[in-house]
């Protein structure tokens, strides 16, 4: 193995130094973070020992969050850490946005201040236990220095230092300001994981209590003084522009404010949503379409069917694969997956103020810099001079990514001098996302005594790292794109991967939940099912006889089969399938359960998933994640496709961009496994599971291969061949 | 040679008795009064624009009267500039594209002279001279006055020449071959001007100007006879249009509107909606949009006085009154059909309420439409399929198209579940019905 | 033209076009940003408030309907006894994600448990189904409406 073709995201982003240098290499800003103990905020008054931790003289336990909550727990999660280490009272403990710094809290992993591929707890997980533990020495040190006793001789519990000894005792909050003097330790030893007490626990998320009276405010609830309101059509068009706008009917409507004509797309303000809205649909506009005025879903397929064809830049290769490929039982498939919106519930929207020497922003984010930095750009002033407010986002997925609201709200807001908040319809959320792309995986293996002997992977389909991180685009490969590719969980001795990059026709491309293995955890588990089948082997007989060189896999995966009840008999038309991943170094294994009446239409019955997440922080927190994360994307593998018709997205909204409801989800039992193992990624790996183990359901209740998303019901129904 | 003459006298003979018979009567001839011409009629003035407009100029007369004729809906194709053409009509034997009404030269009307446009209007007959297809109401168009056909015409050159290109038709043989609409159009064409029938009152030779003349209402609403054309025996007694329902609107009292007040179809007719009976949508939600609705009062008032007088006809296939309000809950009443009430639970039930009374809007209440009282479920499972999108006063109402997401199975177990519940009678649609309905109605 | 509302128990008054969402009122005009904005067009629930206590969508309903009806939003649920009963069931389940379609769903419950006391999953499918959860809350909506429903009994 070398470095250059084993370019695998898993291995990069699990915080190993080795390889978690290949990202730093070309990211001068890691240096700066991920340092156990961070510059002290020297405000009065408090104890700020590091970037995360703000205790006050009332005892009162402040924690900045480096990353966002976006659903995933993460306030709760990263809280539940530092907690841990700080030895606070769980119950004083507050949350707090931080503000865009990458410095401080730049992902470790990315050097940059992003919360995105389940990656929260691994990049965090040494980083801010050594902040807690370095804050509670200097806790312990003020009260020991204070009592004239020895360090060692105190103990710290619950937001208290404790003297055994004497009894005595005092709280964190009269322990703060002399905390704030002492000198911060060297190297701080963190806890034993024996010794957690939260960690591990089922705890009670920080977030809930405000989410179910109202109260939580999301980037869309921003209000400010004077603000005004502008929704906003951009051209139909990808790539399109304005071309002229008749505005005589909107102006003249009650409550319209001001039309702003920018390159690309046309806002309203107004008093309110519905004036901006009245007034959006009263303007006439006419739009230079451009280029691409006439793009069709199928254009993109025939261009990406045809540059699947060619050879891909080589990712791994292992063994001789021409020779495993021309010996023993042939197999060849290829898996299509289509675009897909993200259609979190909140809409895209930004509020913000731009005065002529400052810019202030009010949104929820999974980017605080890139936004401040981008937002700066677009108002023509320095960085510096650019607050951003985050806010608890109303589901991320990946859509938030992305800066292009903020700049298109900054650009609006420049040609007033109120703060206006400008929120997307749903029909423009869904048909201007940045998609996930459409991707065509190609597999052909060997079988040789009912065993892989040779597998070649080849995944065609858009490099979103290439626009969205181009220093992490290497050599021609999409690390992402090929993730669970080139980390297949099985014993394939000849092992080849390749990636071929095509960008689809005018359709902007972008992170999903799930990313990158969403296409490879299908392909391959599809394909093992095929494979199963043609070695005359069951589905997870035949994946056990090849994960000999991977025990937590291996035990998932026999767990999930005595839960699932996997083997006790089912009536006609219903089936079991199963799928295994190493998703964001998480090992999961998932059996469902659905029936395909006889007309096609799908009823899922029942699903089950074993995870082993190493150290599970909030173990409710990882099967909530899971329990979601399938139903995300088993909507999609139901429902989900966006399709282009002259160049235009054709879904709008919920009613042709459907989404799985409650009456249509099964019983999902979700099993966690105890593991001392350092944590896995969690918020994605439920969306990976979901497709293949139903598309293999599938395929075992009636014969039917299918080798696209979303299921085809009409291929379904009774009597259909094979 | 004598024997081969009477011959053909005869089949000359039985050739027009077999015309006129399927031909049938006239729009008109049900009133049975006596007939003069316009000129010779002095108790009122049937034709032109309402006394508001009487002074306007010339070109805001033609615009009303467009309006009234309902020009623009099948000459402007969805998205594109109004009266642009390019409108899609699915037939059974192809499809027909109407045709770019703007006053662009090349692509448009721009060249035609006032005869030109009279021949089109009245006759059926293109500048170039060939046969217009009577997807054209040319039929209802010819009762118009000229005067009032060339203040169309003057309002269609005041409007921005527009150049666009309406796709070829896709007729096959023999609907390809125009010439024949020369036959056709000599059978079914009246070719003549309205005559007020002196045994009526001023309103309801008005109304009957609007509703025959401009509003071309039977063109939907009365069914057609072998020869494709209007059977006015059974005038308006409703028929399937463009794979729309048009509900019987004759005076019967069980399916017809003999049970409607004057102020439900005052209402229906300018707002599109009449509490208790529902809402237009489809065909007739867009005529109500950009016809109906701009309609002066009394005008609204005279057609509904005209409707009145047309004689009752059954529909043998509607229920004689419609259900009454389903229960609250999803427990009670239809239990039948999972999957049509899974949909219904999703997609409907949010507005529509499971009672059926909408707990936001009266123009979203299901109980006591004809829609659902619909055994075919026709206009239920249309809706489902394509939306519908309505300019209300109080704004825009507006359903989702479903069909790009909802199988064909699924939109017919909604639609059968949907009836079931609130009609008198459950459908029983099947997938390929769904799939039939799509087929008319596809642009 | 000023427009009055009971809403929470407090009249309140102020200009809207009759046809504006009652909706836009809440959260642009009166400020109260509890009830959320999903699609606007009654498929997600999201905007979820009750009229008369009954469940009903606010983006779609004009303002000019519920004037001088009692309005009840998520802020105010919690001093209604189902309302008070989810919340806590919500809380217990940890029903919760991003939590942003959690108001419409909550007032979705809540005028469910008012007006069936021991719902079965039919009943809550029918009552729930309207309102889409993109997290994937579902399988713990379900549980929680039953922890709810039994927290009455007792
Ligand atoms: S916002 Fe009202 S139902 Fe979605
Ligand atoms: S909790 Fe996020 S959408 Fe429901």
């Amino acid at each position: 193995m070398n470095a250059h073709n084993n370019l695998t995201r898993r291995a990069l982003l699990t915080g190993g130094l080795a390889t978690g240098f290949v990202l730093a290499f070309h990211l001068p800003l890691r240096a700066a973070v991920n340092e156990p103990v961070q510059p002290r905020d020297t405000t009065e008054g408090k104890f700020a020992p590091n970037a995360f931790i703000r205790i006050d003289e009332t005892g009162r336990t402040v924690l900045m969050m480096p990353q966002v909550e976006m659903g995933q727990g993460t306030y709760t999660s990263i809280s539940a850490v530092l907690a841990e280490e700080l030895d606070a009272d769980w119950g004083k403990v507050e949350v707090q946005h931080a503000p865009p710094n990458d410095k401080l809290y730049g992902n470790p992993t990315f050097g940059l201040q992003v919360t995105g591929n389940s990656n929260s707890i691994r990049a965090w997980w040494l980083p801010l236990r050594k902040a807690g533990a370095t804050a509670r020495a200097m806790l312990v040190q003020a009260a020991a220095s204070q009592w004239g006793v020895e360090p060692a001789s105190c103990t710290a519990s619950k937001g208290e230092v404790a003297h055994a000894a004497s009894g005595r005792k005092l709280g964190y909050g009269e322990l703060a300001l002399a905390a704030q003097g002492q000198t911060p330790p060297k190297d701080v030893a963190v806890k034993d994981p024996r010794d957690f007490v939260l960690i591990g626990q089922p705890l009670k998320r920080l977030d809930t209590p405000d989410k179910v009276n109202g109260k939580a405010i999301y980037g869309i609830d921003a209000i400010l003084p004077g603000m005004k309101f502008a929704t906003v059509a951009a051209c139909p068009v990808f790539g399109g522009k304005v071309g002229k706008v008749d505005d005589s009917a909107a102006v003249k409507l009650p409550g319209v404010r001001k039309v702003v004509v920018l390159d690309d797309m046309v806002a309203v303000i107004g008093d309110h949503m519905w004036a901006a809205k009245k007034g959006l649909e009263a303007l006439k506009i006419e739009w230079n379409e451009g280029p691409n005025a006439e793009i069709t879903t199928k254009d993109i397929w025939d261009d990406l069917r045809k540059a699947s064809q060619k050879d891909g830049a080589v990712a791994k290769s292992d063994g001789d694969i021409a020779k495993a490929l021309a010996s023993g039982d042939r197999f060849e498939a290829a898996y299509e997956l289509p675009f897909l919106a993200h259609a979190s519930m909140e809409p895209i929207n930004a509020t913000v103020h731009v005065k002529p020497d400052s810019c202030e922003i009010w949104t929820g984010t999974q980017i605080m810099t890139r936004v401040q930095s981008e937002a700066a750009k677009a108002a023509g002033l320095p960085v510096d001079k650019v607050i951003v407010n985050n806010h608890l986002l109303g589901g991320g997925f990946g859509r938030k990514l992305e800066p292009d609201m903020v700049i298109a709200a900054v650009k609006i807001a420049k040609q007033v001098d109120y703060p206006v908040k400008v929120v997307w319809t749903r029909e423009e959320d869904i048909q201007h996302d940045v998609y996930r792309p459409v991707y065509r995986d190609q597999i052909t293996a060997s079988l040789v005594d009912g065993k892989v002997a040779g597998w070649k992977y080849k995944v065609a389909g858009s490099a979103v790292l290439a626009r969205w991180l181009p220093p992490a685009f290497q050599k021609g490969i999409d690390i992402d794109a090929i993730d669970a590719a080139v980390d297949a969980p099985y014993d394939f001795a000849n092992f080849h991967v390749e990636y071929v990059r095509a960008e689809p026709l005018s359709v902007p491309t972008g992170f999903w939940r799930g990313v990158g293995p969403n296409n490879n955890v299908f392909a391959v588990e599809c394909a093992m099912d095929e494979l199963a089948r043609k070695a005359g082997k069951g589905p997870i007989e035949f994946r056990k006889s090849m994960l000999t060189k991977n025990p937590r896999m291996l035990a998932v995966l026999g767990q999930v089969a005595e839960k699932s009840g996997w083997g006790q008999p089912l009536p006609p038309r219903v089936g079991r399938g199963v799928c295994v991943q190493p998703s964001f170094a998480s090992f999961i294994a998932t059996v469902v359960e659905a029936e395909i009446d006889d007309i096609g239409e799908i009823t899922l019955r029942r699903v089950t998933s074993v995870v082993d997440t190493g150290i599970a922080v909030n173990p409710d927190t990882v099967k909530a994640q899971i329990e979601g994360g399938l139903i995300f994307g088993l909507t999609a593998a139901l429902y989900g496709e966006i399709t282009i018709d002259k160049g235009r997205v054709q879904q709008s909204n919920f009613h042709d961009y459907r989404m799985m409801r409650i009456n249509e989800t099964p019983k999902i039992e979700v099993i966690v496994v105890k593991s001392g193992e350092a944590p896995g990624g969690i918020g994605e790996a439920g969306v990976n599971a979901g497709p293949p183990a139903l598309r293999n359901a599938i395929y075992a209740a009636t014969g039917v291969a299918l080798r696209r998303l979303p299921i085809d019901r009409k291929l379904l129904a009774a009597g259909k061949k094979a | 040679m004598r024997i081969l003459g009477s011959l053909v006298v005869i089949a000359i003979v039985v050739a027009g008795l077999g015309a006129w018979i399927i031909r049938g009567p006239g729009p008109l001839d049900f009133a049975g009064g006596s007939k003069v011409a316009l000129a010779d009629y002095r108790a009122g003035k049937p034709t032109g624009v309402p006394a508001r407009l009487e002074k306007a100029s010339l070109v805001e007369r033609g615009e009303y009267l467009a309006k009234a004729a309902d020009c623009m809906v099948c000459h402007t194709k969805p998205g594109e500039k109004d009266y642009s053409g390019g409108l899609a009509f699915k037939l059974p034997f192809g499809t027909l594209y109407s045709t770019n009404i703007t006053p662009d030269k090349d692509t448009g009307i721009g060249n035609y002279s006032d005869q030109d446009f009279l021949n089109a209007v009245q006759h059926g007959k293109r500048r170039d001279g060939a046969r217009l297809y009577p997807a054209m109401p040319y039929t209802s168009y010819t009762f118009m006055t000229d005067e009032d056909v060339l203040a169309v015409k003057a309002y269609l050159f005041s409007q921005p020449a527009v150049r666009a290109k309406a796709p070829d038709n896709t007729l096959s043989f023999p609907f390809n071959q125009r010439w024949a609409m020369i036959v056709w159009s000599a059978v079914f064409n009246p070719d003549t001007r309205f005559m007020p029938d002196t045994s009526k009152s001023p309103e309801w030779n008005r109304g009957a100007y609007l509703a025959e003349a401009l509003a071309h209402c039977g063109e939907c609403h009365t069914p057609r006879n072998l020869g494709f054309a209007l059977d006015n025996r059974k005038k308006f007694a409703g028929a399937i249009t463009a794979g729309w329902r048009a509900f019987n609107i004759s005076s019967d009292k069980a399916t017809g509107l003999g049970n409607w007040s004057d102020q439900d179809l005052i209402s229906y007719l300018s707002l599109g909606h009449a509490p208790g009976h529902g809402s237009a949508s489809g065909p007739m939600g867009e005529a109500v949009d950009h016809s109906f609705s701009q309609f002066a009062p009394e005008d609204i008032r005279s057609i509904v006085a005209y409707l009145r007088s047309v004689p009752p006809q059954p529909s043998p296939d509607l229920p004689a009154t419609t259900a009454p309000v389903a229960p609250a809950s999803h427990r009670d009443g239809v239990t039948a059909d999972a999957r049509g009430k899974k949909v219904f639970a999703s997609a409907c039930a949010s507005c529509h309420g499971w009672s059926g009374e909408s707990p936001v809007s009266p123009m979203a209440t299901l109980t006591g439409t004809w829609a659902v009282n619909d055994p075919a479920a026709t206009n239920v499972a249309q809706i489902v399929i394509s939306g519908t999108r309505r300019h209300t006063p109080d704004g825009a109402l507006s359903m989702p198209a479903f069909g790009n997401a909802y199988t064909d199975d699924e939109i017919a177990a909604v639609a059968n579940y949907v009836t079931a519940r609130f009609g008198t009678k459950g459908s029983k649609l099947t997938a390929k019905d769904v799939a039939e309905l799509r087929e008319q109605t596809a642009e | 033209m000023a427009t009055t509302l009971i809403v929470n128990g407090e009249t309140k008054s102020f200009d809207a076009p009759p046809e504006m969402p009652l909706l836009w009122v809440l959260r642009d005009i009166l400020g109260m940003t509890g009830t959320k904005f999903g699609c606007g067009i009654a498929q997600c629930g999201a905007c979820t408030v009750h009229v008369d206590g009954r469940a009903v969508r606010s983006c779609v309903l004009p303002v000019s309907a519920v004037e001088n009806r009692t309005v009840t939003t998520i802020e105010h649920v919690g001093s209604t006894p189902s309302g008070a009963k989810v919340q806590k069931a919500w809380l217990e389940a940890e029903v919760i994600q991003c939590g942003y379609c959690q108001s419409g769903q909550i007032m979705a419950a809540a005028a469910l448990l008012a007006a069936t006391p021991n719902p079965d999953d039919s009943d809550i499918d029918a009552a729930m189904a309207g309102n889409i959860c993109r997290c994937g809350t579902y399988v713990r909506i379900r549980e929680a409406i039953k922890h709810a429903a039994n927290g009455r009994q007792s």
